[in-house]
């Protein structure tokens, strides 16, 4: 079984030199840190900044710079601001490469739910709708299954979509999965887990089973 | 048409009215018009529809007029660091228009461009969807989203001269400059007004056509989440 850590370096080998990457809140955010240094990428913030460096030192903080999980943030040389606008127009207008996000739910067909549970949880969307519909790639990292054990990789999400057909791969700590037109494959294991691991644990249809 | 205001206070008054629409720059608590939020919390104006990415903190940003239920409705796009809001949208008082974060930031710019609506694939097949129109182009459906039309716009900026002229810093920029766009008229507060002529022409990001009212606040810059390196 992977875990957060390892997760996060499965879905960092996905990222090519070159790229203009988003990275949402939470596991996705720790992928950064297991980038090469060979591998020249860019990262984008969709409050409105290119070129997102690492997190400051006490005396670096500064208010007025900050990424979209709302954390203190460093630029870079390249660094690059704008207005929420021009990020969004980055965005929707398919000039982003890959976009690594977290997840409720997701279907066989790649829809995702990432953003409210009815009654319960009513916090929004943010720009997870933008980035799923604009952003050539999509890559969620979640755990395989909710804390009571039953499966987040399901048959028809259950909650609000964020997307519909939106995502194309899926990391979860049991391992990785592609999700294209012919349905769902399982593209690598996890080490120390099985398939049955993954065949008891995922409602979703899965072709190479 | 002399611009400079000596303060918030002075800045809203007779520009506000009960039911009005407002839209504020900032996301989270980062580039936000504190002074303005302020004013607008004294004035004790109701019945507010507020377009602003976030709803602030309980005690700050947007959040103070939470407070004080002097908003009607919110459009934003994430409201997950406010219990009031929370308590207040689960028990009916508040209403909330869930907008993602791009479309708000397109509808507040088309409303400043003067273009009613247009169409996006963001939120295709999600309940932003429902009840709005589709439309095929080039074999893709999209969803039309309406243009944001303000009565008055509230912002926040780095420096600004007395034409209105406006320059951001880093990342609070973020809606500001569209959220100027879309309003009647649109007030700044600003860390530093400088003289005209002092600012470089080529590096203005709000032209002073889209400021009326200008004035010099003095800005808490609270963070929200404050992270450092190891």
């Amino acid at each position: 079984m992977w875990d957060r850590n390892e997760m996060a370096a499965r879905a960092a080998k996905e990222i090519k030199n070159g790229m203009y990457v988003n990275l949402g809140i939470g596991i996705p955010t720790l992928v950064s840190n297991f980038i090469p240094n060979n591998i020249d990428i860019t990262l984008q913030s969709e409050n409105g900044m290119l070129g997102m460096g690492p997190f400051p030192t006490k005396q670096n903080v500064d208010p007025d710079l900050i990424n979209a999980g709302k954390q203190t943030i460093t630029e870079l040389k390249k660094t690059s601001y704008f207005s929420s606008a021009d990020s969004f127009a980055m965005i929707r207008g398919g000039h982003i490469d890959m976009a690594i996000l977290g997840a409720m739910e997701v279907s066989e067909k790649g829809d995702l739910a990432n953003w409210m549970i009815p009654g319960k949880l009513i916090k929004g969307m943010g720009g997870a709708m933008d980035l799923v519909s604009g952003v050539k790639r999509v890559i969620v990292i979640m755990d395989h299954t909710n804390k009571k054990g039953e499966s987040k990789f399901l048959k028809e999400c259950s909650l609000p979509l964020t997307g519909k057909s939106v995502v194309n791969s899926v990391i979860t700590n049991l391992g990785m999965f592609e999700i294209n037109k012919e349905g769902v494959r399982i593209l690598e294991i996890a080490e120390g887990s099985t398939v049955d691991d993954i065949k008891k644990s995922t409602e979703a249809h899965i072709i190479n089973l | 048409m002399e611009k400079v205001f000596q303060s918030a206070e002075k800045a809203i008054r007779e520009l506000i009215f009960d039911g009005m629409k407002i839209a504020a720059g900032g996301f989270g608590l980062c580039g936000i018009p504190e002074e303005l939020i302020d004013a607008l919390k004294v004035s004790g104006v109701k019945n507010l529809t507020i377009a602003s990415n976030n709803a602030g903190v309980d005690d700050f940003g947007v959040g103070l007029l939470l407070q004080t239920k002097q908003v009607k409705k919110m459009v934003s796009s994430y409201v997950g660091e406010n219990s009031e809001f929370m308590r207040q949208y689960l028990s009916g008082e508040l209403e909330l228009e869930f907008t993602p974060q791009g479309t708000l930031a397109e509808r507040m710019r088309a409303g400043g461009a003067g273009i009613p609506g247009f169409y996006t694939k963001t939120g295709l097949g999600t309940v932003i969807a429902e009840g709005k129109e589709h439309k095929d182009f080039n074999g893709q459906t999209y969803i039309l989203e309406e243009g944001f039309f303000a009565d008055l716009s509230i912002v926040k900026a780095w420096k600004g001269d007395e034409e209105g002229n406006l320059i951001y810093r880093k990342t609070a920029r973020n809606f500001n400059p569209v959220a100027a766009m879309c309003g009647k008229v649109c007030i700044a507060e600003v860390e530093e007004l400088v003289p005209i002529g002092s600012l470089d022409p080529d590096n203005i990001h709000t032209p002073g056509i889209f400021v009326n009212r200008i004035l010099v606040g003095k800005h808490e810059k609270r963070i929200e989440n404050r992270t450092l390196s190891e």
